[in-house]
C-alpha cells in the first residue's frame, strides 16, 4: 500500500510540471507585449518598460519561471496590478461561495442520481427506466449555464419563487444563504445528477445479474432488503468514484455558473480579471482550482487503491 | 488450376456474401435510432445555418430601435433583440458561427490528436514527453483553460478556435493513443518491421486507419462540447465578440433582459441544447455501429 502511496504521489510532479509551465506561459502568449497589453494603448514608453521591470519580464524566460515557482511554493501568487492586493489574499477573500455552490450541487445531485438510478435498474426495460435514461440525455446536453438562465426565467422570473441572482453569506443566516444558491446549485447540479443517475444504473444492473442477489432473493428475503441492503453497498463504490472523480467538474462548473447568478466567487473574480488583463489573478485562480482538482482525484484514488486491493496491483 | 466455372462459382459467392454484409450494415444502421435522429436533427441544423440566411428578410445588424424588444408575432417570427434585431435572422448566422466553430475545432484536434497518439505508440520517449503534456493539459480545467487563453490572445472567433483546440487535442491524443496501441501490439505489425517496413508505412497504413473508429467517436463529442464551451465562452463574454451573432452572445445579452423578454432565452438555449443533443445522440449511435464490442456490453447490462 505504502508503495502504491508513493507511486501515486510521485506521477504528480511531471502534472504539475506541465500544469505549471502551462499556466506560466499564458501571459507570454499575448500578442505584443504583455505590459502594454496590461497598461492599454495610453501608456508611455516609460511606463511599459518600468512594469517590464517590475514583472520580471525582461528577464530569461527559464529564470521567471523558476522564480515565478519558487515563490508559488510559498504561497504567493503575485499580486494583483488592478486591485493592489496579493492575488492569494483575493482568492480566498472568493473562495467560500464557490466551494458552497460546489458541495450544494453535489448533495442535490446524490439526492436525486441514486433514487433514480436504482428505479431505472430496478425497473430495467420498463417505462420509467427510459424516461430516465431520456431525461438524464437531456440533462447532459444543457450546459450548466443555460439550465441557470432557464431556472431563472421561470422560477425567479415567472413564479418569483426565489431570488433571481446575488449572494449572502453564510453569516446572515442558513436560509438567507441557501435561497440564493438554490438554483445556481440545480442548475450545476444537473449534469452531475444525469452522470450519477448514469453510474447508479449501470453498478445496480450488473451486481443485480449476480448469484448472491438470486440466492437472497430464493431464501424468501424482502425485495426492498434484497435491493438496499445486498445489491446497493456492492454497487456503491463505483458510484462514489464517480461522485468523487466529478466533483472537480463541479468547482470549475461553479466558476461559470457563478457568472450567470452574480455570485462573487472565484468566477467573477477570473471573469472581472480579463477585461482587465489582470494575468496574476488569471494565473493565479486557474492554478489553485487545478491543484483543487489534482488534490481530489489523488484522494479518490489513494481511498479506492485502500478499499479495492485489485486497484493498486494492477498498477504496479 | 482453377477452371473457368470454378472462378465464376467464386465470384458468384463473394458477390452473394458482399451484399449480404451490405444488408446487414444497412439493418444495423436503421436499428440504430440514436443516430438517426441525432444525424436528422444536426442534417436540419446545418441546413437551416447555410440556407437560412438568404430568407429572411433583415440583416443580422439590421436595428429598429422602435421594435426593441417585440414579442414573437407575424413580422418577427421570434421576437427581436435589445437593438430591434430580428432574433430568428441573429441565430441562423449564430447557428454559422457555432456549427463552424465546432467543426473546425473537432477537425483541427482530430489532426492534431492523431499525429501525436500515432507517432507517440510508435517511439517510445517521445510517448513518455507527450503523454505527460497531455496529462498536464488535462488536469487543468478545460473552460478554465479555455478562459485564461482567451485572456490572453483576446476574443476573436478565431481565437476561440485555437483555444478550444489547445483544450481538446490532448483528449482525443489520449483516445487514439490507447486504440494505437492495441495494434501495436498485434503480430502483423511485427512481421512488417521484421521485413523492414518503414516507420512512416506501418503508422499511417496500417496503425492509423485501425484508430479512426474511435477517433471518429470521440471527434463527434468533441464537436458538441466544442459548440458549449463556445456559447460558454460568447456567454461570459470572453469569446465571440459583439456585435456578430453567436448563440452565447445572444444569451448574454439577454440575461440584461430577462425581465423583458423570454424569447432571448428560449430560443437560442433551445438551438443550443438541440445542436448538443443530436451530436452526443450522433456519437453514442457510432460507437455502437463501430465497435460491436461496446454495444455487446451494453446490451447485456
Amino acid at each position: 500500500m505504502l508503495a502504491y502511496i508513493i507511486k501515486r504521489i510521485l506521477s504528480l510532479i511531471p502534472v504539475l510540471a506541465v500544469v505549471t509551465i502551462a499556466i506560466f506561459l499564458i501571459i507570454h502568449i499575448t500578442p505584443g507585449n504583455p505590459a502594454a497589453a496590461i497598461l492599454g494603448i495610453e501608456a508611455s514608453q516609460e511606463e511599459i518598460e518600468q512594469l517590464n521591470q517590475d514583472l520580471g519580464l525582461d528577464r530569461p524566460l527559464l529564470e521567471q519561471y523558476t522564480s515565478w515557482v519558487a515563490h508559488v511554493f510559498k504561497g504567493d501568487l503575485g499580486d494583483s496590478i488592478f486591485m493592489d492586493q496579493p492575488v492569494s489574499e483575493a482568492i480566498a477573500e472568493h473562495i467560500s461561495p464557490t466551494l458552497s455552490l460546489a458541495i450544494l450541487a453535489q448533495v442535490i445531485a446524490i439526492i436525486l442520481a441514486i433514487p433514480f438510478g436504482m428505479i431505472a435498474a430496478y425497473k430495467r426495460g420498463s417505462v420509467a427506466d427510459y424516461s430516465l435514461m431520456g431525461l438524464s440525455l437531456l440533462g447532459m446536453a444543457v450546459p450548466s449555464f443555460l439550465l441557470g438562465l432557464f431556472l431563472m426565467l421561470f422560477v425567479g422570473v415567472k413564479l418569483q419563487w426565489l431570488p433571481v441572482a446575488g449572494y449572502e453569506p453564510l453569516s446572515s443566516g442558513l436560509w438567507e444563504h441557501m435561497k440564493y444558491l438554490i438554483l445556481p446549485g440545480i442548475s450545476l447540479g444537473t449534469i452531475q445528477a444525469a452522470l450519477i443517475t448514469r453510474m447508479t444504473r449501470s453498478s445496480m444492473l450488473e451486481v443485480l445479474n449476480l448469484n448472491f442477489i438470486k440466492t437472497a432473493r430464493s431464501k424468501g428475503l424482502h425485495e426492498m432488503k434484497v435491493l438496499f441492503k445486498h445489491a446497493f453497498r456492492s454497487a456503491f463504490l463505483p458510484i462514489l468514484t464517480v461522485i468523487g472523480q466529478t466533483f472537480g467538474t463541479l468547482v470549475t462548473g461553479a466558476v461559470v455558473v457563478e457568472a450567470i447568478f452574480n455570485i462573487p466567487g472565484l468566477g467573477q473574480l477570473i471573469l472581472n480579471s480579463i477585461a482587465r488583463r489582470d494575468f496574476a489573478v488569471i494565473q493565479g485562480v486557474v492554478l489553485v482550482v487545478t491543484l483543487m482538482y489534482v488534490t481530489i482525484n489523488l484522494v479518490i484514488d489513494l481511498l479506492y487503491g485502500a478499499v479495492d486491493p485489485r486497484v493498486r496491483l494492477e498498477r504496479k | 488450376m482453377a477452371t473457368v466455372q470454378e472462378k465464376e462459382y467464386v465470384a458468384q459467392i463473394s458477390k452473394k456474401l458482399k451484399k449480404e454484409q451490405r444488408a446487414l450494415g444497412y439493418r444495423r444502421l436503421r436499428s440504430n435510432y440514436g443516430l438517426l435522429i441525432g444525424a436528422t436533427i444536426f442534417a436540419i441544423l446545418v441546413l437551416l445555418a447555410l440556407i437560412g440566411p438568404l430568407f429572411t428578410s433583415y440583416g443580422p445588424y439590421d436595428m429598429k430601435v422602435v421594435d426593441r424588444l417585440t414579442a414573437p408575432g407575424a413580422q418577427h417570427w421570434l421576437g427581436t433583440d435589445e437593438f430591434g434585431r430580428d432574433l430568428l435572422t441573429r441565430l441562423l448566422y449564430g447557428a454559422r458561427v457555432s456549427i463552424s466553430v465546432g467543426l473546425a475545432v473537432a477537425l483541427l484536434s482530430s489532426a492534431l490528436g492523431l499525429i501525436i497518439g500515432v507517432y507517440a505508440t510508435y517511439f517510445k520517449t517521445l510517448d513518455h514527453i507527450l503523454m505527460r503534456i497531455c496529462d498536464g493539459l488535462i488536469a487543468i480545467p478545460g473552460i478554465l483553460l479555455a478562459i485564461a487563453l482567451m485572456a490572453a490572445l483576446g476574443a476573436s472567433a478565431l481565437n476561440v478556435i485555437m483555444a478550444l483546440t489547445i483544450v481538446f487535442t490532448p483528449n482525443i491524443a489520449r483516445v487514439v493513443r490507447s486504440a494505437a496501441l492495441v495494434v501495436r501490439e498485434q503480430t502483423y505489425i511485427e512481421a512488417m518491421h521484421v521485413q523492414g517496413a518503414s516507420a512512416t508505412r506501418i503508422i499511417w497504413q496500417h496503425i492509423v486507419p485501425n484508430t479512426l473508429s474511435p477517433l471518429l467517436v470521440q471527434a463527434t463529442f468533441v464537436f458538441a462540447e466544442a459548440i458549449i464551451s463556445e456559447a460558454a465562452l460568447s456567454f461570459l463574454g470572453a469569446g465571440i465578440p459583439a456585435p456578430e451573432a453567436s448563440w452565447g452572445n445572444i444569451l448574454q445579452a439577454s440575461k440584461l433582459v430577462i425581465y423583458k423578454a423570454w424569447w432571448m432565452v428560449v430560443f437560442p438555449g433551445t438551438a443550443l441544447v438541440l445542436s448538443v443533443l443530436s451530436l452526443n445522440l450522433m456519437g453514442d449511435g457510432l460507437r455502437d455501429l463501430l465497435d460491436p464490442r461496446v454495444k455487446h456490453k451494453s446490451r447485456k447490462s
